[in-house]
Formats: C-alpha cells, structure tokens, sequence
C-alpha cells in the first residue's frame, strides 16, 4: 500500500482525488454505492448567493468521448448550502471544496464572508462557468477582471483560495499569473470548453442554451497541456482536472504537474470511477516503486 | 436505493419493427424495483448511459424486463446484444408510480414506445386495470397480450386504423371516463399525449401520474442536467426527471 496522501494548501488529504464541481452534487447521491469517506475531497456544486434556477433543458448533450453541459449553475444558494449540506458532508472524513460563483465581484465577497468560520476547507471560485451569461466566463477570459476578482475575494476570506481557470482563452498562463500575483492560493483547471452540437433533422441546436461546456474523455489532452503549461508558469499549486477517466490519466495529470486532481463527466459513465481510480493510483504506485504520490508531481520529462 | 453491476440477458425477441425485448437476470437490483422506475444502461463506445423504462418485474426469478426501440446509435448497438452476454446497468432509478390499493379502478394510457412503462403498473392493478395504448399503425403494435395475460382489460388504437379502433388513445379514454370515472389514470407517451390526457384528467378531476423523458447524464440527481419544470403552491422551479421523477404527478409539471 503506497502513502496516497497530499497536503494541498495546507489541507490534508487521504488521496488526491476529488470529485469535480457539477458532477456530484453535494454528495449524497453516490452513497448507495459506496462511502463519501472513500474519496480525497469534494468540490460541491457551484454556489451562488441566491438560489438559482438554471437553464431550460434540454441541457445534456453526448458527444465523441464526452458530453456538453448547459446546466447553468442550478443551485440551492449558500444559505441552503450551509444549513443542509455542509453539515452533512462535515459527518464524512474528506476535504470540502466549497465552489462559489457569483455575477458581481460583490457577490463573490460576501459569498466568501458567509463561509468564514465553517468547516469549508478550501474556496474554489469558479470564474470560469461558460454557462451562465453575467458574471461567469466573462471574470475568467481577462486577464485583468480576473486578477481584480482574485484580490477582493482573497481580501475576503481566511480560507486558502483556489481559483478555477476557463481553458476558453487565447493563453491560459497570463491569467494564472494574473490570479497568482493577486494572491490565490491555488489554481484549478480546467474548467468545460465552450461547444455545441446541432440535430440534423430538426436543424436546431441540442441544447436549449445553443452552446455548452464540454468534458469528458475529449478533452483530456488539452487539460494534461493546460495544466503542465501553468504548472510551470506560477508558483502555487494547481488542481488538474479535465476528462480523467482512470488511474493511468490521473498520474499523467499529476506528472503534468497537478498535486491533486478532479474527476467529474466520467462519474456519469462509470460511478464507481472514484473508487477505482484511487485503487488504481495504489497498485500503480506499488508496481513503480513510488511510496508517497506526491513523489511523481511534475516529473514529466519535456524534450 | 439503487446498485450496479453486469447483468446477463435471458431472453431476447423483437416484438415489432425496430423494437426489443430483453430480459435480465438482475436478483439484487430486481428487488429494489417499483414499477415506473428505470435503468441506466451503459452501451460500449457510448459516453453516456441510456435510461430505459422497467417494463416487467419478476420477483420470483429476480428477473426484470425491458423494451426498446432503435432512435439512434446507442439504442441500434443496444439491439446487437444477444443472450448470455452482459448488460451495464445502473438501477432502479427514480421515483416509480404511486400505487392506491389494489381493487381501485385505474387507467393506464401509453403512446408508442411509452407502453411499456404501462406494463409494471397494469400487472399491479390486474383486472381492475384498462390499458389504453396507442401507436402510429400496426407493424408498431407492442404488448396486447402481455396486458391481456395479467387480466388488464385492453383498448388498442392506431392512428391510421389498421390495428385495433381508428384514432387517439385521447378519444378512447374520454369515451372510458363517460362510462366510469377511475382513481387514477397512469400515463406514458409523446407530450403532446401527455398534455391531452392531463387535461383530460383535471377536467374531470381524476390523479394523474405521467411518466417523462429527458437527455441525462448521472440518471441519479447529482448533476442537475434532466430539467423539467415543474410547479407547486403556484411557484415554478426546475426539478429533475432522474430524481424527481420519471414519473410525475400531472398537475405539478409544466409541459
Ligand atoms: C426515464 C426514461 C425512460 C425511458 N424509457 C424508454 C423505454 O422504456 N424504451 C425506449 O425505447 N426508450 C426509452 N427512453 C428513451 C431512450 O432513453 C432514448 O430513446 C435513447 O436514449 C436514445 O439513445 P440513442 O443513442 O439511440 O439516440 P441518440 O439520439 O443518438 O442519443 C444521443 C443522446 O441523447 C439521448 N437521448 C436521445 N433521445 C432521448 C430521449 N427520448 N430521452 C432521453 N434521452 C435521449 C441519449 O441517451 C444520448 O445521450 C426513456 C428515456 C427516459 C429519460
Ligand atoms: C454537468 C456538469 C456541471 C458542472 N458544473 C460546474 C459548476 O457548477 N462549477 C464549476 O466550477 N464547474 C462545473 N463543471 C465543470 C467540472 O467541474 C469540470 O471542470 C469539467 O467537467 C472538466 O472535468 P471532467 O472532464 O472530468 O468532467 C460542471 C461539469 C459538468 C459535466
Ligand atoms: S441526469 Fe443527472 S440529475 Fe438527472
């Protein structure tokens, strides 16, 4: 048995897995199948200050190794959040990523202010969802709004803050520099890629909302070089994420760079995929000689 | 409660033009099952799972069935499976049919592939079950005497009136309500039929359950992708087909 665990801004973690914002809820779905106390961590649902109700379906598309989404940040608001299900993840030994949009920096800030003092281990501010249209993308796709996000919100909070980067940019880096000079703690990506798909028969767009994010297996390559590019760009940490679907990508992500990592899209395919994947992370570690995973962080050997 | 696992195909028939016909052997996840709910099957080289209605439910053997129709290239790969080989299935999902005691008087209406939801909830009620079904003509009729052999009383309708009366499951179920009102009327089918029927239902004040459709990816309510509107205490809101449904009480969605 390898030492699966990492300490990710100063957050312990059993293991370096934690399940992607949007495809786990708030973690109560999955637990007929198996205990919340298995994975690393969980980056809850996108939370927004009021509830919201998202976008008109249909807002699930499939695609080649992948799917789009246009849910559009449906959620119970913070005050529901903190009354119902953080304290139901508080009950599990795992880390909470608490993922937080707003429309406004404002929104943003008080967010972050309502969530002093909980049990959230770590911020996740999402300036990057493609699917809503105030706010969202819009922070993540400048550079300078991103960096002007980053500081009032890190004003803000005492908790360690990770910002979650949109790969819908002409170069991912200068906005990672841009978060990181303002002082996020730690960087995540990637989020979903702008996408549509249309029905040839109806000639109408699949997706109620036209475009959505897409994730999955399809965009693993573009995640594994958008992660090793800012990995090498800043000095905080990074979260790598985007179509991991077994153990083998997970270390491949980690050799990118990435300390840690989320699943999300591959959940749908396979929900046993977290457990299996970190099973997976052990025998490989086992068979190559690796004690602590931490160990292959950024080893990849560039040419 | 639900599971997962591979779960071997017993029996297979194309009972109609494009349609299948499985059975599965699934103990554990045939226990769980209320008719209504649905499986999530993965197909090889399909990303996301396909929801299929639960049609027959045997306890006894632990077997469960369910019928098909090719739409696309998931459900064409799903009609190549053959007895003996395994099927990935996530289930039972969803929130299945409310059921009352078993003498009240219902009525099932299905259109098209939505008949064999129709099936579970007919067995339940036996005799005291009409079941209305509806499709396009003849080559398309399914279930008849699977309805027959469980005691349901049957009412066949095709649009083009080469099988069965000439017109609208719509039509019979207004003539079946002249005669007696039911407890409940169960529905499945395209929208447009459940729309009819649930007006049809208010006007006479008769619970109406209706069973829906949408694109899913999780089929468990952790990704909030099955939207429907849905409305109670005059507030709207989005629900979820997987979580809130499928099937759902007629006067609480907006379709
Ligand atoms: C709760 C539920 C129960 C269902 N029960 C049955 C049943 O008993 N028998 C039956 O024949 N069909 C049923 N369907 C519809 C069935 O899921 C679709 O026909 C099937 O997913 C189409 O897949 P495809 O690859 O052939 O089509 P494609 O159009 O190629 O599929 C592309 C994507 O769209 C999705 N999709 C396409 N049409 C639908 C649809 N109508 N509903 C949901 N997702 C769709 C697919 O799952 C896939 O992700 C049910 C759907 C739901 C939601
Ligand atoms: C249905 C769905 C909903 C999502 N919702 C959110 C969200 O609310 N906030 C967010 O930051 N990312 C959201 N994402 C993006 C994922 O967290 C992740 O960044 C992306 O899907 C790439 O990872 P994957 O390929 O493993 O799914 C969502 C993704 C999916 C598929
Ligand atoms: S399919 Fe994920 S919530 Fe219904």
């Amino acid at each position: 048995m390898a030492d699966l665990s990492v300490k990710f801004c100063g957050v312990d973690m059993k293991n370096p897995l934690i399940t992607a914002s949007g495809a786990y809820g708030y973690g109560r779905e999955y637990t007929d199948l198996y205990s919340l106390s298995k994975i690393g961590g969980i980056s809850t649902k996108g939370t927004t200050l009021y509830e919201k109700d998202g976008n008109p379906p249909p807002r699930i598309a499939e695609t080649p190794c992948g799917m789009l989404n246009s849910v559009g940040l449906q959620n119970g608001g913070i005050k529901k959040f903190l009354a119902y299900e953080l304290p139901n993840l508080e009950k599990n030994n795992l880390a909470v990523v608490a993922n937080v949009a707003g429309g406004t920096i404002e929104e943003c800030v008080e967010l972050v202010s309502m969530l002093e003092g909980t049990s959230v281990n770590i911020i996740e501010l999402n300036i990057s969802c493609p699917n809503v249209k105030q706010g969202g993308a819009a922070f993540g796709t400048n550079k300078d709004c991103a960096a002007e996000i980053t500081k009032a919100v890190k004003n803000a909070t005492s908790k360690p803050l990770m910002v979650k980067l949109s790969p819908n940019v002409t170069s991912i880096v200068d906005i990672a520099k841009a978060v990181e000079a303002e002082g996020a703690d730690a960087i995540s990506l990637i989020n979903t890629l702008l996408g549509m798909r249309i029905d040839i028969k109806s000639r109408r767009p699949i997706l109620k909302n036209n475009v959505g994010g897409l994730s999955g297996p399809a965009v693993f390559p573009i995640a594994v070089r958008m992660v090793w590019q800012v990995a090498n760009a800043v000095d905080i940490p990074v979260c790598g994420m985007g179509g991991i679907s077994c153990a083998e990508d997970a270390i491949e992500m980690m050799m990118a760079g990435a300390e840690c990592f989320q699943i999300g899209a591959v959940m749908f395919n396979d929900p046993y995929a977290p457990v299996k994947i970190i099973d997976g992370l052990n025998e490989w570690c086992d068979k190559n000689g690796v004690k602590n995973i931490s160990e292959i962080v950024g080893t990849v050997k560039p040419w | 409660m639900y599971t997962q696992g591979m779960y071997e195909i017993i029996k297979k028939e194309q009972i109609a033009e494009d349609t299948f016909d499985l059975t599965l052997s699934c103990r554990d996840l045939c226990d769980l099952v209320n008719p209504g709910q649905f499986v999530h099957i993965s197909v090889p080289g399909f990303f996301l799972r396909r929801p299929i209605s639960i049609c027959g439910i045997d306890k006894d053997s632990g077997t469960i069935r369910i019928v098909f129709q090719i739409k696309g290239k998931g459900t064409d790969a799903l009609s190549k499976f053959e007895v003996g080989e395994q099927l990935d299935m996530l289930g039972p999902l969803g929130i299945g049919f409310k059921l009352l005691e078993s003498d009240k008087k219902v009525i099932t209406v299905g259109g098209g592939i939505g008949t064999p939801p129709m099936l579970a909830v007919a067995k339940y009620y036996g005799k005291n079950a009409t079941a209305i079904s509806g499709f396009r003509t003849k080559d398309l009729v399914i279930l008849q005497d699977d309805f027959k052999a469980q005691n349901n009383k049957t009412i066949l309708c095709t649009d083009d009136g080469t099988a069965g009366e000439k017109g609208f499951v719509t039509d019979a179920l207004a003539r079946c309500l002249k005669e007696e009102k039911p407890d409940m009327i169960y529905a499945c089918g395209p929208v447009v039929m459940l729309k009819a029927v649930s007006e049809i239902a208010r006007n006479n004040e008769i619970s109406c359950q209706i069973s829906l459709e949408e694109r899913m990816a999780c089929g468990v309510g952790a990704c909030l992708g099955c939207a429907v509107k849905m409305t109670r205490g005059g507030r709207e809101f989005y629900g979820h087909v997987c979580k809130n449904g499928p099937v759902f009480d007629s006067k609480e969605v907006v379709l």
